[in-house]
């Protein structure tokens, strides 16, 4: 979608209004700044996904909205994890946090700052586990999607307005 | 120049004749630009109006109409008439000031978020608050509101952007990349959908709104007639097929005819056009058009398979597609036209007894007005030429039913959102784009007593719009369900003080009078015509009359109720 004010607010308006309730959302500029990506989790009866992606379309602000359930793509989050952690199990945690792939990002007296990626379940499972270590607090980034369909973003060619343009 | 000026500039390029608008504080900078531009402003009496008034206007040409407000109460007063406007695909601007920007969001006086309150109810908005993005926003915001499926936009100036001094940079092209119109319509499809209507037994026209939107009706007329198709045209598109057109059936839906309804419950292919499966039409979903295949035709892709999964699915400008169906048609005519010669006599037959059996026609009394004789003699003053501009409930289903329509844009109405106090002030609107027409505003007494600000308006513009109160004392159609549906027990729906029209018109300086018996109704019709300016009538009928043919809710279009339970007879 266009990278403008108010566009946001469009596209998650259309699905409050329709009672849906947003489940994680994330977006971030494109490789264009003037252009933002956006991934949206929300549980939308199978019949009426086609519905809300072509009331998606049609918003001036949005130039492609596509269904990502099914096809081929990849969804990944990210975690933030604080753990308070005693002299005792501090080698512990680490090794854990090894084995799901996440790295300490910050370390003090107190504990850790650990970061994970990966698929929203595995996450579930590591937050899970650290849970048993102590007093956590965490933070999701919500679901980042990329299609590997290749799929060519169809745009709107510019329209001349050679009649408002000429002196009146 | 300042920003005010600016966008003055931005509309006389646009071609904006007038703007009807309400000013206040912060459009006051907009309102000193007004005063020494070319452009003429009709202030009338309520924002809601002004909406009305633009729409009036904008349903009547096909042109953009224009309206403006102050922000806070002013732009949440233009609300109604902006969700109006989105229901219905009519193309409106509407421009509305903002509290400075430094101000925004600190609870300034007379601040509201008329950008976010306004983001659902229409096609597109702008909040505008700098000189510089003026021109681009208010030319991107009136090739929104006319392309594709029209609909209003709104521009939310700040009081800081209309002061702010520079210049009009002039915009050479609009760029909106997320924006697609597509008008053509697939060839494939359009060929499948000519084929179909070869080989259709018993085929149906369903044309919608759009083909009013489209300018459509020419196309709509040579397609009935190159196929030989009965055509209905729902309460949006009643004059796209002449009302005298040997083709044309009546309005389908809720309060459609028998055979309207009974038509699109046989048919075996149904044709919509520009048309939007709205619940009204289509009653209970399931029993709907069971047999048909359907062929649809929309500019929006998001209505194509929204209600009903079509058969043969084209997006499209509805007359670019049907000029290429006829093409098609007229290439595979000779081959194909007498294919079904005697399924479609028959089909013909059937529909003609339908006709028959139950008509819509007018119903008459001796000693009180009946509501339908009112329309029938509106109906014979217009002779299918007048511009009729009806407010919302059982009146506008009498005057869609009895009242013919020979040409689009002559019948102006509430479909959509179905908004009370709509009549008058839209009546204003096309009054003033049609100085040459006849213009009836055809009110209840409910909604009249919405609008009756309005006749300010009317009368200091010197506008001839002959104003018919259809006075039955109730809230008729919510009267009606109430006794059908909930055993009469009648609540908060009598409108027992009702002003003296004679009074009441005469105080805004202009004739008006109420008239009680049928004798005297046709008399007091052309009294009220035959006035050169605007003329308030007061028709007194039967209280208790209930709109028929009527689908009940949730029920399934071919099960109508025709008319009131008769007395059983006792022996």
């Amino acid at each position: 979608m266009e990278n403008k004010p108010g566009a946001l607010m469009r596209v998650t308006g259309l699905l409050s209004s329709r009672g849906y309730n947003i489940e994680s959302l994330t977006v971030a500029r494109t490789l264009d700044p003037e252009l933002s990506r956006m991934s949206i989790v929300v549980d939308i009866e199978p019949n009426q996904r086609a519905q809300v992606i072509k009331q998606m379309n049609k918003l001036i602000n949005v130039l492609q909205a596509t269904d990502s359930t099914e096809g081929p793509a990849v969804r990944r989050e990210l975690v933030l994890l604080r753990v308070r952690a005693s002299m005792q199990n501090r080698t512990a945690i680490l090794k854990e946090a090894e084995i799901f792939g996440a790295r300490a990002v910050d370390s003090s007296v107190e504990g850790f700052a650990l970061e994970a990626t990966g698929d929203p379940e595995k996450l579930d499972e590591f937050i899970d586990v650290m849970r048993s270590y102590g007093e956590i607090e965490v933070t999701r980034s919500g679901l980042v999607v990329v299609s590997l369909d290749n799929k060519k973003l169809k745009l709107a060619p510019p329209v001349s307005k050679e009649e408002v343009s000429q002196a009146v | 120049m300042n920003g005010a000026q600016v966008v003055l500039e931005c509309l006389t390029r646009e071609k904006v004749e007038v703007i009807f608008g309400y000013p206040g504080g912060v459009t006051l900078p907009f309102y000193d630009a007004i005063y020494d531009s070319p452009i003429k402003h009709v202030l009338v009496r309520h924002e809601q109006n002004a909406a009305f008034a633009a729409q009036g206007y904008a349903r009547t040409t096909g042109k953009v109409g224009v309206c403006c407000a102050t922000s806070g109460p002013g732009a949440t007063n233009l609300v109604t008439g902006l969700v109006d406007a989105m229901m219905d695909s009519i193309p409106i601007v509407a421009i509305t000031g903002q509290v400075s920007s430094k101000l925004i969001g600190s609870d300034a006086f007379q601040e509201a978020d008329t950008f976010g309150i306004t983001r659902s109810g229409t096609k597109h908005n702008f909040l505008v608050k700098t000189l510089a993005e003026l021109p681009r926003a208010i030319h991107e915001a009136f090739h929104i509101a006319a392309s594709g499926r029209p609909g209003p936009v709104l521009v939310d100036i700040t009081k800081d952007a209309f002061q702010a001094n520079g210049h009009y940079a002039p915009v050479s092209s609009i760029h909106l990349p997320g924006y697609r119109v597509y008008t053509e319509g697939h060839a494939g499809q359009i060929r499948r959908a000519a084929q179909a209507m070869w080989e259709a037994k018993r085929p149906m026209v369903y044309a919608g709104g759009g083909i009013i939107h489209a300018g459509a009706h020419d196309e709509l007329r040579q397609l009935v007639e190159m196929i030989d198709s009965p055509a209905v045209t729902t309460l949006m598109a009643l004059g796209g097929l002449p009302a005298n057109h040997p083709n044309f059936i009546s309005m389908p839906g809720m309060h459609g005819s028998y055979a309207a309804n009974m038509g699109m419950t046989e048919t075996d292919l149904l044709i919509a056009l520009g048309s939007r499966f709205d619940d009204r039409v289509t009653g209970r979903l399931a029993a709907f058009a069971p047999h048909a295949k359907v062929i649809h035709v929309d500019i929006d892709p998001a209505e194509v398979g929204k209600i009903r999964t079509p058969d043969v699915p084209i997006v499209g400008d509805v007359k670019k597609v049907i000029q290429k169906i006829l093409e098609e048609l007229e290439a595979t005519a000779p081959q194909m036209k007498s294919k079904n010669a005697t399924a479609r006599a028959a089909w013909w037959g059937q529909i003609k007894e339908w006709q028959s059996q139950h008509p819509l026609e007018p119903v008459f009394s001796t000693d009180e007005i009946k509501p339908q004789h009112l329309m029938a003699e509106i109906d014979r003053l217009s002779g299918g030429e007048a511009i009729v501009c009806s407010d919302v409930g059982q009146h506008q289903m009498w005057a869609a039913q009895l009242i013919k329509f020979n040409h689009p844009r002559l019948w102006i109405n509430s479909g959509g959102l179905g908004s009370m106090g709509f009549g008058l002030p839209a009546a204003l609107g096309a009054q003033y784009a049609r100085p040459d027409k006849l213009v009836f505003a055809i009110c209840g007494d409910g909604g009249f007593q919405m609008s009756i600000p309005e006749l300010a308006t009317i009368a200091n513009q010197g506008l001839p719009v002959k104003i018919i109160v259809m006075n039955n004392g109730y809230l008729g159609m919510v009267r009606q369900w109430q006794e059908l549906f909930y055993n009469n027990r009648l609540c908060q729906v009598q409108l027992d003080t009702f002003p003296d029209p004679e009074k009441l018109a005469g105080a805004y300086g202009f004739p008006g009078r109420t008239v009680t018996r049928p004798s005297q109704l046709r008399q007091a019709l052309e009294e009220a015509v035959k006035e050169p300016g605007p003329y308030l009538l007061n028709v007194q009928v039967t209280p208790f009359e209930n709109v028929y043919p009527m689908v009940p809710a949730g029920g399934a279009v071919n099960e109508m109720v025709l008319g009131p339970p008769q007395p059983v007879e006792v022996a």
